[in-house]
């Protein structure tokens, strides 16, 4: 299998803004300049395969939604590499990137923030054909932005309204909209329904399945709730402070997770069968990603740690078919 | 009686396009540890069923009809005085942002301390030797150093652990906790609802909990309350609601979610999406995205229909109980 | 879904359901405010028309009739409804086209300072960075002058190196100038505060994903959401403009007193006063500070109802 897109060994780091007065300390004697940092992402390898739907799931903080916009440009990696189908993208000027954006797509989390308040849905839906397509002449762009609103859902003649006139699921399928209006093969799509209703939440799931079949879509699905992986991934990648534990296949990762992060995880989704919570409970909270702990990041929270795993970082390894990043499964101390 | 007993409760909105009932005809029961679950979408009005029980509508929001009996007496028409003794002593509320109730200028023993003060006579150190132990009852690690913390320093479930153990300062009978843990991370969530529910075991407390997640409700909750656009449509035993739901919403809501569905397939939507309360269509409000609407259902609001434990709003659920009964007859 | 109505209402419509006109309606400050604030629009667009005399035309006023009180005075005129000043104009037609004056200055200021203020802001908060701190510190610098102080020195310059003729003529396109440039961080500070709001929502990242320029996205995208404050400080900047203008006439820095703006008249009456000739400063006086009052509470009121966390709270 080919993959679609690759990101190699990807750093992010943001500083922790202040004045120049705040940055100053004193020890010593000295003034020094004190930079700090916030590490959201660190050393992330991850490939995006033709056709599939990759879930990175995490809990808040973990760098899964920073994974998404810098695979998208919206943010530069510290150091590392986006590549789209081989092609190192992450450093190209805007020109440069111009085709690849028609390719790569992105649907947002908040429906009431991620489309433009001034402006009417056609108007929305028709800027980008027409940028990525200044041939097609009026008639052409107005019949294509008629096929993608009935595509999602949403009646074309409603196009001349503004988006508060809209609920928040039928603002997503306008994003949503927006989009496939370009013909994209790639679609990040950053926590897509978590601002929704439950009823709303199957519509716009049903949506994204539909388009993938229908367009032969790749996504990068961003979430924090598995059981909505469970329906919709074919792979998982799970993040815990900025580092991948475990990738495996969906059905893979539920019926035997490897990772004690993952498990824990797994254990605390609110299910409707079983009556008492029976979960994993982890000690501690999770560390700031200021100062990242040594070794594994998990070490502080795994009842299975032991001292290699507080000096050295574990790497994902294959292990029957999971990459797995945990030196207690490698040494075969665990599952 | 039970404690707390809501009667046809109603709420409305005077707003400038005119009136609109936010609530109508809620009635339910609670009392000292039991655990009451109220689930529906943004926009059903559970929480405007939990604020207008403590009387905290605001204008232009007010209740126009029903009774809230607690104890015997009617909240809804207590004086702010009385309310506010209420309020502090016998009810608390868990709100879904830990930042609404907490200070972030404050420590978190100055709060607890002050908010005891505020409501007994009992001096600064036996105030802060309660706070204490109702720190350590909720499990927070190193209680003695949370005291001197400001909001600011705890992490998110660590907050929400202060505000439950605020609610508990003067030991009430009731806690309201709306969405205590949808700003929360999962594991978190999960070790929350476990406190909840034990507490209520342990301290003998009534829960009213309001939530969105089906799934929480049927972990923590014995009874359980669906709402659509300001109605009660079905209640009864939570374990009932979800193995065997009769409501045609209460139904379509258990099968949208994802760990219902199959795999890779489609899931069951419920088409369409809750109307606003200016706009309630006629008859049963749900009738316009049922897939079963009748031509009874675009007329008439349906009442109740015992269906065994449960109470559904339903003609559907009516017109099969009827025939039951009938077919039981002949037999 | 099906509580969308297929068709759009006219613009108009959906002006009449809006929350700004409902507010606009039931706050009588404002309709009062807005009333007034029509009236001296159209007494200064018809100046001309309802001005019994041509203050500027100097062979319909005669030096005879100077300091001639109002009508309704003992020694009054019937012909002077507010009397004369020292060169026996009437002060009614004067005030009428001194108000076209200020007006005329003010809005042009502000159209100026609108610019600037929104071209900078806008770059400060889309780029951030360096940009950003470079214009910022820019504009502090600029509001370090006072308003005053740059227009007395750039006017006194102007008026000695060329001459007190050419700035008469050039008077009004100079204060233009020098209110405008002086008060444009007003301006840029408001809108880049705006900017950084709106440049963290999704709309924006969407835009960028979709590959639109820089420029685009900040005047396309950005700027319209960007109206209500501007049209806030607007209002409060041209009463600021007009105020500026009389100080600077007041000082003789303004409209010459051939043709004078509402500042001017105030001062060249002002050597009248305790004479007995109140006149000539107090009409026009009252004329200005109405003005401002006015401006100033439409600016309050559009303030709160553009405010959703105001209206909402």
């Amino acid at each position: 299998m080919t993959s679609l897109v690759s990101i190699k060994n990807l750093y992010k780091k943001f500083p922790i803004h202040g004045d120049l007065l705040d940055q100053i300390s004193f020890s010593g004697g000295k003034f020094h300049l004190k930079h700090e940092y916030v590490h959201a992402i660190n050393g992330v390898n991850l490939d995006v395969d033709k056709g599939e739907a990759l879930c990175v799931v995490g809990e808040s903080g973990c760098g899964k939604s920073t994974v998404a916009r810098t695979v998208m440009g919206l943010l530069s990696p510290s150091s590392g590499e986006i590549q789209y189908n081989g092609q190192r993208i992450d450093n190209l000027s805007p020109t440069a990137m111009m085709p690849y954006r028609r390719k790569m797509q992105m649907i947002f989390q908040n429906p009431y923030a991620s489309l433009n308040p001034r402006m009417t849905i056609t108007q929305a839906l028709e800027e980008p054909v027409r940028w990525h397509q200044p041939k097609l002449n009026t008639a052409e762009v107005k019949e294509k932005v008629a096929e993608v609103m009935a595509s999602v859902g949403i009646d074309p003649s409603w196009g001349v309204r503004f988006p508060h006139e809209f609920s928040g699921g039928q603002r997503q399928r306008i994003s949503i909209a927006r989009a496939l209006i370009v013909d994209p093969e790639f679609i990040v799509a950053d926590e897509p329904i978590s601002a929704l209703d439950v009823s709303i939440q199957a519509q716009v799931l049903n949506l994204l399945m539909d388009a993938r079949e229908q367009r032969e879509l790749t996504y990068l699905f961003i979430t924090h709730d598995l059981s909505v992986v469970e329906h919709f991934g074919t792979r998982v990648a799970v993040m815990y402070l900025g580092a991948l534990c475990e990738v495996a296949p969906t059905r893979k990762l539920f019926s035997s997770p490897k990772h004690p992060y993952t498990q824990a995880l797994l254990s605390a989704i609110p299910r409707l069968e079983d009556e008492k919570p029976d979960f994993i409970r982890l000690k501690g909270e999770v560390p700031t990603p200021v100062n990242l702990p040594s070794g594994c990041v998990f070490h502080g929270r795994c009842p299975h740690a032991n001292e290699r795993c507080k000096q050295e970082i574990p790497k994902l390894l294959d292990v029957d078919g999971t990459r797995v990043a945990c030196h207690a499964v490698e040494e075969k101390r665990l599952g | 009686m039970a404690l707390l007993e809501v009667k046809n409760l109603e709420v409305k909105f005077g707003l400038r396009t005119g009136e609109v009932t936010a609530l109508r005809d809620i009635s339910f029961t609670l009392d000292r540890g039991q655990r009451l679950g109220i689930v529906g979408e943004s926009g059903a009005g559970k929480s405007v069923a939990a604020f207008s029980i403590l009387n905290l509508i605001s204008r232009p929001g007010y209740i126009s009809g029903g009774e809230i009996l607690f104890d015997g007496k009617d909240l809804a028409k207590l004086s702010t005085k009385e309310m506010r003794y209420i309020r502090g002593n016998r009810i608390s509320m868990i709100f879904q942002d830990p930042m609404m109730t907490l200070n972030p200028v404050l420590t978190v023993g100055d709060q607890m301390v002050e908010c005891l003060q505020a409501h007994t006579k009992i001096n600064r150190e036996e105030a802060r030797r309660i706070s204490l132990e109702k720190l350590k009852l909720v499990q927070i690690p190193s209680p003695e150093k949370r005291l001197d913390q400001y909001p600011h320093e705890l992490s998110g479930g660590m907050k929400q652990r202060i505000i439950i153990a605020i609610a508990l300062l003067l030991n009430p009978d009731i806690i309201i906790a709306d969405e205590p843990t949808t700003a929360l991370d999962v594991t978190i969530q999960a070790e929350i609802m476990d406190l909840l529910l034990e507490l209520c075991t342990s301290q003998n407390l009534g829960l009213i909990l309001i939530t969105h997640d089906l799934g929480v409700v049927s972990q923590v909750t014995e009874q359980a309350i669906v709402m659509y656009a300001g109605r009660i449509i079905e209640q009864g035993p939570t374990k009932e609601i979800i193995n065997d739901a009769q409501h045609p919403y209460t139904q379509g809501l258990i099968n949208a979610l994802p760990q219902q569905g199959i795999p890779g397939e489609r899931l069951n939507q419920i088409r369409g999406s809750m109307p606003p309360l200016h706009r309630i269509p006629q008859g049963c409000a749900f009738h316009p995205r049922c897939d079963y609407a009748d031509a009874i259902c675009e007329k008439e609001l349906p009442g109740f229909t015992q269906s065994g434990g449960c109470q559904a709003a339903c003609h559907l659920v009516a017109g099969r109980i009827a025939l039951k009964a009938k077919a039981e007859e002949t037999h | 879904m099906q509580n969308i109505e297929a068709s759009s209402p006219s613009v108009w419509a959906r002006f009449k359901g809006s929350h700004f006109w409902h507010s606009f309606k039931k706050d009588k400050v404002a309709i009062l405010s807005f009333v007034i604030f029509l009236t001296y629009i159209l007494a200064s667009l018809l100046a001309p028309l309802i001005a019994p005399f041509d203050p500027y035309d100097m062979t319909q006023f005669d030096i005879m009739d100077s300091e001639i009180p109002p009508s309704w005075q003992e020694s009054g005129d019937e012909r002077f409804v507010f009397g004369t000043d020292s060169q026996g104009r009437d002060m009614w037609s004067t005030i009428l086209y001194g108000t076209r004056i200020s007006l005329t200055i003010g809005i042009c200021a502000v159209l100026l300072q609108a610019f600037l203020g929104i071209i900078i802001g806008l770059a400060a908060g889309y780029f951030g960075g360096r940009i950003d701190s470079f214009l910022m510190r820019l504009a502090d610098i600029q509001l370090s002058f006072s308003t005053l102080m740059v227009a007395i020195i750039v006017l006194a310059v102007f008026q000695a190196a060329f001459g007190a003729e050419l700035y008469q003529d050039l008077a009004l396109f100079m204060l233009v100038l020098v209110i405008g440039i002086a008060e444009w961080p007003q301006y840029a500070r408001t809108i880049r505060a705006s900017v950084l709001a709106e440049r963290k929502k999704e709309y924006v990242d969407a835009a960028r994903v979709m590959g639109l320029k820089s420029n685009r996205i900040m005047f396309r995208h950005i700027l319209p959401n960007t109206l209500s404050p501007i049209l806030v400080i607007s209002t409060v900047q041209i009463a600021n403009a007009i105020i500026s203008e009389a100080s600077l006439s007041f000082l003789g820095l303004g409209m010459p007193p051939s043709q004078p703006s509402l500042g001017s008249l105030i001062s060249s009456g002002f050597e009248f006063i305790f004479s007995g000739s109140w006149w000539i400063t107090i009409i026009p006086g009252i004329a200005l500070i109405a003005l401002v009052l006015v401006m100033n509470l439409l600016g309050d009121w559009l303030r709160d109802v553009l405010n959703p966390k105001l209206y909402k709270g």
